[in-house]
């Protein structure tokens, strides 16, 4: 609850990595439409269900428009706003289960397509706002609730699922580094087709894997993270799909198809040479002769 | 002897041998003299092959129904033989390809049998096509048409400005001839059918779904995505060959739950947004919809409903779809429906529900059905000026708008504009964050109930209504219980007649004088009496007369069940 929505009762835990992606995505939103002198009223926030879509009630300072649907329809929703006016600027935020289980479907469509909207996953690995069951990336072997003698299906790799489907932009960020993850989503809206920020959003309560993820010296854990390096060339798809394969998590952009052509360009152009009739020509070309 | 009024005949066989061409092509011959026709297609789900019938009703007034009996069988196989024999009318002419089966000796005393091996008839013209146009001449010789009907027809059909055009004529006019002499030997006629009556209006020739498709297109539709399912395939096609222009997007969805979601994010950003489906498509839209009706999302969905549930008879009519056409999503909610009952209709029906969505700012729902979507009929040309086009009430002030506030629609903000919220699928305040408090979802439930009366004011037609009993058929059954409740009136019966296309809400006038009867009988193709139950609902005695076969009513049937509940009810026998 906040000033601005006195009624409203939900609360990310302390700790919660989503409250960095919450700045990171309000950072990039300010900073796209001063720079580049979008209007602020043409972003669009489309929220998956589970703790990282509250993320659209909690946004502070100014208020993008925000559309917080049924679980695992972000694609389709965000498919119908862009197509619907494609001078909005249009962001997901959803976590793994709903984009990667029940939402799963709708990736490859809008990959095919390019549909020219920015998915910022904020990855905790479980069900959160359910307490605590298995997620599409919870780990093999993992006790949850619903894995109460491990889980015993193999974790869906985020990575090398997007690539395969043929997302044009992919990177991958951490909650604890808001700057770097801020840069990636800025990234993300500027280019030209449908881009996929990957962002690994520990849940402090059901699955904290903070010190898995950025390592403890003193507990002699060595971190799960590392920085792409400098030399990679996003545009080379193999060495993208490497990285992906790779043991640990690449952080950094890992692919960004060059002339990507967004679905929206596609369609106006094959829209403005097709003849268009008006309505009383086609009810007359059905005239008895 | 007086010369007929009408003939139905039916070509049956396997799917790809031409039956559908034959049957519409005799529908356009004949409207283009000014006969009124209507055709009736059923066919297995499938591309080539599967029992497939298709059926033409030409008469002089207009056809209400695809007929009861037939004049003419044209059966294309022994088994299509079989299966349809017994609905030839005494004295009726069985037409069979004597090259590909024998009629059974024992049969021939009953029926008038005319051997025509059509398809060596057809290619002896030179063109492989010709078969129908054997069969064509021999039909039209049975009723006495003038030869010029179907010379015209031929010159007018196939003269497209290809190099061969003259060849194919003239091959398909031998073909004609053909059949003319082969029918001319039969010996036998239906009699000589009365002279056309044109109409004095404008009229088009036209199938439910593509005058849905120009409706939708006169009603503003600018934003179309919808997946492939008989019997709606054909909206889609209609949209992505049609649907054009500065704005506009139409678009194959790769799946129902998707095409619901999309044109729910559309109307958000503004769009008159629509998709079609039938049954099986709608059941998995019903999520989407609730989201729309709690968000207060316009859009509009037609559902060409099919036969039975899960899969069950995607190729055949039924109406049963009526209870989720109202409350297809969980928790309450009661959604608009507007059920077109005729293919003119079908027009009016989509550009009033995409007022209504408008309107009231929420999902509509269409409820067309398999017998209305395929036929071919020729009806007065639709006239968009008679449906004023409404626009959505647009917020136009400063930020920090109250989206949801008050009990009735209030202006929706547009993005890309002032006023921005959150169209939240939770409930919600007023600002569209979610809430838990009580007084909140009492104030939304009455919000989103409360704006349905902005639909109550709708037109329905009443005849006859002082009497005690009255029919009031709903949806794609229109035609045939018109024409039995005409037959009624012919008769002598006592019965009155109700109808109108707003099924929900419907007009409180309309239930207060439906209250007022001792009996309202609705004929519906479906087992539960879907619509008798919510008039009962409403305090109205409503009885259906069900039937659940997979096909339209039969008119005969509708007489004879609708008399004899007149009968139960006056405590005597009725008409003559």
């Amino acid at each position: 609850m906040t000033k601005r929505n006195p009624e409203y009762d939900f609360k990310w835990c302390p700790g919660c990595g989503d409250f960095g992606v919450k700045r990171a995505i309000e950072l990039t939103i300010a900073a796209r439409t001063t720079e580049m002198d979008i209007a602020f009223e043409n972003n669009v926030i489309v929220a998956g269900i589970g703790c990282s879509g509250n993320l659209v009630h909690l946004t502070d300072g100014p208020q993008p428009f925000g559309f917080h649907g049924i679980h695992g329809r972000t694609l389709p929703v965000a498919f119908g706003i862009k197509s619907g006016n494609p001078e909005l600027e249009v962001m997901i935020v959803a976590g793994d289960g709903d984009f990667l289980s029940i939402g799963a479907e709708h990736i490859g469509p809008a990959a095919q397509r390019n549909l020219n909207v920015t998915c910022v996953i904020m990855d905790n690995g479980v069900y959160g706002l359910t307490k605590g069951q298995s997620s599409p990336t919870t780990q093999f072997g993992v006790v949850t609730s619903t894995t109460p003698g491990g889980k015993i299906e193999g974790e869906v790799k985020p990575f090398q699922y997007y690539l395969s489907l043929g997302a044009s932009f992919v990177a991958s960020a951490f909650s604890s580094k808001p700057r770097e993850m801020a840069q990636m989503i800025r990234q993300g809206m500027d280019y030209r087709g449908f881009s996929i920020v990957h962002v690994q959003s520990p849940c402090t309560t059901y699955n904290d894997n903070y010190d898995v993820l950025r390592g403890n010296a003193k507990k002699g854990i060595d971190p799960l993270t590392y920085d792409i390096p400098e030399s990679h060339d996003p545009t080379d798809y193999r060495e993208a799909l490497r990285i992906a394969q790779d043991p640990g998590i690449p952080l950094g952009v890992l692919y960004a198809a060059d002339n990507s052509e967004p679905l929206d360009e596609r369609y106006s152009s094959l829209n403005s040479r097709l003849r268009s009739r008006d309505v009383d020509e086609m009810i007359a070309s059905f005239a008895i002769q | 002897m007086a010369a007929t009024r009408d003939f139905v005949i039916r070509f049956a066989g396997e799917g790809g041998q031409g039956m559908v061409t034959a049957s519409e092509a005799l529908a356009a011959a004949a409207a283009q003299v000014g006969y009124h026709v209507m055709t009736f297609v059923t066919f297995p789900s499938q591309i080539m092959g599967g029992p497939t019938w298709s059926q033409c009703r030409v008469s002089v007034t207009p056809a209400l129904s695809n007929g009861d009996t037939l004049d003419v069988l044209v059966a294309f196989n022994e088994e299509a033989y079989e299966v349809h024999k017994g609905e030839l009318r005494d004295g009726g002419i069985l037409v069979y390809d004597s090259a590909v089966f024998e009629v059974p000796d024992e049969d021939r005393s009953a029926m008038n049998v005319v051997a025509l091996p059509y398809e060596e008839l057809g290619k002896s013209t030179g063109n492989p096509r010709a078969a129908n146009m054997v069969i064509l001449g021999a039909v039209a010789q049975f009723v006495e048409w003038p030869e010029q009907y179907l010379e015209d027809f031929n010159v007018q059909r196939f003269t497209r400005g290809r190099p061969n055009d003259a060849e194919i004529v003239a091959a398909n006019s031998m073909g004609l001839g053909l059949g003319r002499n082969a029918a001319r030997e039969s010996g036998f006629s239906l009699g000589e059918l009365a002279a056309p009556d044109p109409p004095d209006y404008e009229q088009i020739i036209i199938k439910g779904n593509e005058s849905f498709g120009l409706g939708a297109l006169a009603g503003g539709v600018n934003f179309f995505v919808g997946y492939p399912i008989s019997p709606a395939t054909s909206i889609l096609v209609f949209m992505e060959q049609n649907l054009r222009g500065e704005g506009t997007f139409v678009y194959q969805a790769s799946s129902e739950i998707e095409s619901i979601s999309t044109i729910v994010g559309a109307g958000f950003a503004g769009k008159k947004a629509m998709t079609s489906t039938a049954g099986p498509g709608f059941s998995l839209m019903s999520e989407g919809l609730g989201m729309a009706w709690m968000m207060e999302i316009p859009c509009v969905i037609v559902d060409v409903q099919r036969g039975g549930p899960a899969t069950g008879l995607p190729t055949k009519s039924e109406q049963s779809d009526l209870y989720m056409a109202m409350h297809p999503a969980h928790g309450d909610s009661q959604l608009p429906v507007i059920a077109p009952g005729t293919i003119e209709e079908c027009f009016y029906a989509a550009m009033h529900a995409l007022n209504w969505a408008e309107r009231y700012q929420g999902p509509v729902i269409v409820l067309s059905d398999h017998m209305l979507s395929e036929r071919v009929q020729n009806i007065r040309k639709p006239d968009p000026a008679l449906v004023e086009v409404e626009a959505r009430q647009i917020y136009t002030g400063t930020n920090g708008y109250k989206r949801y506030e008050g009990d009735s629609v209030s202006p929706m903000p547009l993005p890309g504009g002032p006023g921005a919220y959150v169209a939240n699928a939770s409930e919600h305040d007023d600002i569209g964050d979610t809430t838990h408090l009580p007084e909140r979802h009492v104030l939304g439930t009455e919000r989103r109930f409360g704006k349905l009366k902005l639909l109550e004011d709708t037109p329905y037609e009443a005849r006859n209504t002082d009497n005690d009993v009255v029919i009031l058929p709903w949806g794609g059954q229109k035609g045939p219980a018109h024409e039995a409740y005409e037959r009624m009136m012919e008769n002598g019966v006592p019965v009155g007649w109700y109808y109108t296309m707003f099924i929900s809400p419907l007009n409180p006038k309309l239930l207060d004088e439906l209250r007022s009867k001792k009996l309202v009988l609705v004929p519906e193709l479906n087992y539960l009496g879907q619509l008798s139950s919510i008039l009962r609902q409403h305090g109205v005695n409503a009885k259906s007369l069900t039937q659940y076969t997979g096909l339209p009513f039969k008119v005969a049937d509708l007489v004879e069940k609708i008399t004899a509940e007149v009968e139960a009810e006056v405590g005597s026998k009725v008409g003559v």
